[in-house]
């Protein structure tokens, strides 16, 4: 027998024993729960001395906001960043709608196709009709700082990263722990910080939209073929050579890309930034969500969702253009290209001339309208009226069989024994190392005081993964053994994953009103386009010649999918598993907008009022934990997430 | 004891003396090199470690040694083949010679001057001005097209735009890529774009050029050209050339003298005909087992001294002629035929021995 036969017999059996280990574990969980349910249940108390001291130290905050690390750090940083919105956005207005559409359609024009430059203009214009003209622009004015903010800090830390393994190290760590962060966990502490603001939404904006930009960077750094880098040194080329002539020119697609990804991160966080006085289309959203008006979110919807597409055609086709097409190469003539430019920029000439000087063309003229308000509200009611059987229907079912009991379970347990049950899944899922973390932050959530809410919170989560994933891995495997259905499937999760998450709270509350259900709703609507793809591509990556002895010894379609397919592309699953936990935790607490509750419902109180910060606060950094127990306990498969839609390229 | 055949007769014996002497000249002259990748790279050489095997090393330390102990010496204007399997660490090797991999250990002397000892300036003018290299899978850009490849190195060591492009016209012109200067690599097939790749090679005009497995990407027929091409080359311009290549048949070929690499060491260092003649171990003898002998072995190898008995009317040829070149006049002369060097006989080669040589077996005493 060789030794690698040798050395996989002892893994073959700790696999066993790991589904073994698990189901012993849950009938010891089982036992102790019977044992000891509602003791030490940790229910949750608002006024605990952490909570008042959080308090406190914010009131100190505002108090001394002449400290010297105000004075010559925060309040430069926020001022600096909000003085450079309100010049974009100064900017952006003067131009007027006729020049920013002009813009917008010459850039398509030029730099994509002249069908783009149409369809781009024509969203711009349809934007205004929705009459959320002006907010767009603040939304835009505070985009483009953060991705230009983004872009000039992201991409040299991504050349140093791709350039360095030392710094890849630190990094790396550093940007699975964002990318893991519900989006508004780190508004409340940044409100400490930088105060409610302009230039707070910004940072915050910032901050998740970095990430895209130093990984893709470095992604891009790191594929260029070592053999060419060594081609350049060998003809004695400096350092900086190999970078300008070489690594940069090479890695130009994926850079392409991650400018790309860093608008849409930062389009999807700035709505959410609303949250901290961002203004835009955001609050919009955000006002009317909080009085339920289905309607009028939808249009601030609608404009989010156009915005968005505007600004992904206009920045995708910089990721697409291979190394193989290069500038005039085989799409258009020179001459054709600079005939092209002169009308692009006779177009955008022409359009800011007009929006500058004639106020039709400044102002977004207010007898022209498109509301969408008005009959979305009218089919709330008549679905009110109408299919509330099933709405409800569905909505009692799915609480009262299913929500209910978990977090019944949850929230009477013991603490130590969730957290006990935890760390002993990770244990055996995903390692040592993961158990410790898994442990230490389920004990971190218990000292914050917000055991309870978190347990509800946990609850949503647990019970949104489990449809994320069964609708995933059956339109993932569907998907991957029919091409017909793939074709569908992708283009709608490609829209999906452009849209931000605030916008998929829209129909959930449409169709099931304010309540805990509708956030889980949202969040697997959110979670489900993610584990589609990267079931549909682990599927897709099983080797033909595995399914094709699996047939010719004859396995029916079933019996291929169940004992070759997705065991072999266990590890797929696994990442999907893992990615659905990150996003469905992620939306879910957004939901707190909606009903909610739980963890996400303290974050906005926190925000909205001065003497619910301690919690606010504490629950937000509880999130954080959770979200880091729940990705060290399905790791386990080591394979990380990925960037969304990088598996197109 | 290793199969040796034909037996290497006294002058042929002789030959293989002088062969290990050093020769009075070098180009490069390499000695003691190592490499070794992992942990333990600066702590394993000169302990007891550095006798372990490979594998017992990489148990052990978690350090993989890629090249162990190697030295050789290139004479100036000769085609130098190291020729070894994937993992043998030729291509380490050839990476060490400019430091594009850093050594661990030992000297490389070019010209007088050690290497290893150059600061980073003086090293990338080394590779400006004396060294350059071709890659297995040509290292082309991309985004650049045929010309600016081949004035990268130009390009790099900061020559005005016009001079550089001139010169990279004169190169593809060389190489016969007249035509294709204003294309791009994608659109060249893997011969064309390895011909861009020597063109960047030669456009610096080096003292040394390097070859790591170039054809190796190449299919047969293209490969074949491209030897020819490599040969015609060193003909024309008569560069100093250190090749790398897993094929047997190239590095026989190409050589003047080849080093057979094996995990890391030099096996054996020799001419194509030493190799093929004089195996020096059986991984050796195992390699060249299948060389048609009468391809590589010279009349020189083969020949006896001559008998007061032998005719001596029978055709006269240098004793560096390859066998299979004399074939036909063997066939046709009853006679031996004589090896004349500098117009002095110094030995016969009769019928039955070159037979023999043809059909691999031992000749008749």
């Amino acid at each position: 027998m060789t030794a690698a036969a040798l050395a996989a017999r002892p893994r073959a059996a700790l696999r066993l024993s790991k589904t073994r280990s698990i189901l012993l574990l849950s009938a010891v969980a089982v036992l102790l729960y019977v044992l000891a349910n509602g003791h030490l249940t940790l229910p949750l108390d608002t006024q605990t001395p952490l909570f008042t001291a959080l308090n406190s130290f914010r009131d100190w905050m505002i108090a001394n906001r002449t400290a010297w690390f105000f004075v010559f750090f925060f309040t430069p940083v926020r001022e600096g960043t909000a003085g450079l919105v309100d010049f974009v956005t100064g900017w952006l207005t003067t131009l007027g709608w006729v020049g920013i559409a002009a813009i917008a359609g010459a850039l398509g024009l030029v730099f994509v196709t002249w069908r783009t430059g149409v369809a781009v203009a024509v969203a711009l214009v349809l934007v205004g009709l929705l009459g959320v003209w002006d907010a767009t622009m603040v939304t835009l004015g505070q985009m483009i700082v953060a991705v230009a903010l983004s872009l000039v800090i992201g991409i040299p830390i991504g050349i140093w990263a791709g350039r360095s393994d030392r710094v890849q190290h630190v990094v790396t760590p550093l940007l699975d722990l964002m990318q893991i962060m519900p989006t508004y966990a780190y508004l409340v502490p940044l409100v400490l910080l930088f105060f409610i603001g302009n230039g707070t939404a910004t940072i915050a904006t910032m901050i998740y939209a970095i990430p895209p930009a130093i990984r893709l960077t470095a992604l891009g750094i790191r594929g260029v073929s070592a053999e060419t880098v060594e081609a350049a040194s060998s003809l004695g080329s400096t350092g900086w050579q190999v970078l300008r002539k070489v690594q940069i020119p090479m890695a130009r697609s994926t850079i392409g890309l991650a400018v790309n990804q860093t608008i849409m991160m930062a389009l999807s966080m700035v709505v959410i930034t609303a949250f901290v006085g961002a203004g835009g289309l955001g609050e919009v959203l955000l006002k009317a969500l909080e009085i339920q008006d289905v309607g009028g979110s939808f249009d601030a919807g609608v404009a989010i969702v156009l915005l968005a597409m505007v600004l992904d055609r206009l920045t995708a086709s910089a990721s697409q253009t291979s190394d193989r097409s290069r500038p005039g190469a085989d799409r258009v003539s020179v001459a054709d290209r600079r005939r092209l430019q002169a009308a692009g920029i006779t177009i955008a000439i022409v359009g800011i001339g007009l929006g500058v000087t004639q106020s039709w063309a400044h102002v977004f003229p207010s007898d022209f309208s498109l509301s969408f308000a008005d009959p979305v509200n009218a089919l709330v009611s008549w679905l009110e009226a109408n299919a509330v059987w099933l709405t409800s229907g569905l909505k009692d079912v799915a609480s009262s069989w299913l929500l209910d009991p978990l977090q019944q379970v949850l929230t009477s347990a013991p603490f130590w024994l969730v957290i006990g049950y935890a760390a002993a899944l990770a244990l055996v899922v995903s390692g040592r190392r993961a158990a410790a973390v898994a442990a230490i932050a389920g004990l971190a959530i218990a000292a914050l005081g917000v055991w309870r809410p978190a347990m509800e919170t946990l609850t949503q989560v647990l019970f949104g993964v489990v449809i994320a994933m069964v609708v995933g891995v059956a339109v993932g495997t569907w998907a991957a053994r029919s091409g017909l259905v793939s074709q569908i499937v992708r283009p709608i999760n490609d829209a999906l994953q452009t849209m931000p998450a605030f916008v998929y709270l829209i129909p959930a509350l449409a169709l099931f009103g304010p309540t805990r259900f509708t956030a889980v709703v949202a969040a697997v609507i959110y979670a489900i386009p993610a584990v589609t793809r990267l079931v549909e591509d682990g599927v897709r990556g099983v080797s033909v010649t595995a399914i094709e002895s699996a047939t010719s010894s004859g396995s029916t379609a079933f019996q291929v999918i169940r004992k070759v397919q997705l065991p072999m592309a266990r590890r797929s699953l696994l990442a999907g598993l893992n990615q659905g936990v990150v996003l469905v935790l992620a939306m879910v607490v957004v939901g707190g907008l909606v009903g909610g509750q739980a963890l996400g419902y303290r974050v906005v109180q926190g925000l909205a009022q001065a003497s619910d910060f301690g919690i606010g606060l504490s629950a937000a950094l509880a999130i954080v934990l959770l979200g880091v127990m729940l990705d060290r306990i399905t790791q386990g498969a080591g394979a990380r997430r990925e960037v969304k839609r990088i598996e197109d390229e | 004891m290793t199969s040796t055949f034909p037996a290497p007769g006294p002058f042929a014996q002789a030959r293989l003396a002088e062969a290990q002497q050093p020769s009075a000249e070098t180009a490069i002259s390499v000695k003691g090199l190592w490499k070794i990748f992992g942990p333990g790279e600066h702590k394993i050489i000169g302990t007891p470690l550095a006798d372990l095997t490979r594998d017992e090393l990489r148990l052990a330390t978690g350090s993989n040694v890629a090249v162990r102990d190697v030295s050789f010496d290139v004479r100036p204007g000769e085609v130098f083949v190291v020729m070894g399997l994937s993992g043998s660490g030729k291509s380490t090797l050839i990476r060490c010679l400019t430091r594009l991999i850093e050594p661990t250990a030992g000297e490389v002397m070019f010209d007088g001057e050690e290497i290893g000892k150059a600061s980073q300036a003086r090293l990338r003018d080394l590779r400006r001005h004396r060294f350059s290299m071709v890659f297995q899978h040509f290292g082309l850009l991309p985004h650049r097209r045929v010309i600016d490849n081949v004035a990268f190195g130009l390009e790099v060591r900061g020559e005005p735009k016009k001079a550089r492009r001139d010169k990279a016209a004169q190169m593809l012109a060389l190489v016969g890529l007249e035509g294709q200067e204003m294309r791009y690599p994608d659109q060249l097939s893997g011969g064309m774009q390895q011909r861009v790749g020597l063109a960047r090679a030669l456009a610096v005009d080096p003292d040394v050029m390097l070859f790591d497995e170039p054809f190796s990407a190449l299919d047969p027929l293209i490969r074949r050209d491209m030897q020819n091409e490599v040969l015609r080359l060193h003909n024309e311009v008569g560069k100093t050339m250190i090749f790398i290549t897993h094929d047997l048949a190239e590095a026989l070929k190409l050589g003047d003298h080849v080093a057979i690499m094996r995990a890391g060491q030099i096996v054996q260092i020799g001419r194509p005909e030493e190799i093929v003649g004089a195996p020096a171990d059986d991984y050796v003898a195992d390699f060249v087992q299948d060389v048609p002998k009468s391809y590589v072995l010279t009349l020189g190898w083969i020949m006896r001294e001559v008998r007061p008995e032998d005719p001596l009317d029978g055709p006269a040829y240098p004793s560096t002629t390859i066998i299979r070149e004399a074939v036909r006049d063997v066939a046709c002369s009853d006679s031996p035929i004589r090896i004349v060097d500098d117009g002095k006989l110094v030995g016969v080669v009769d019928r039955s021995m070159v037979l023999a040589a043809i059909a691999g077996t031992e000749p008749e005493a």
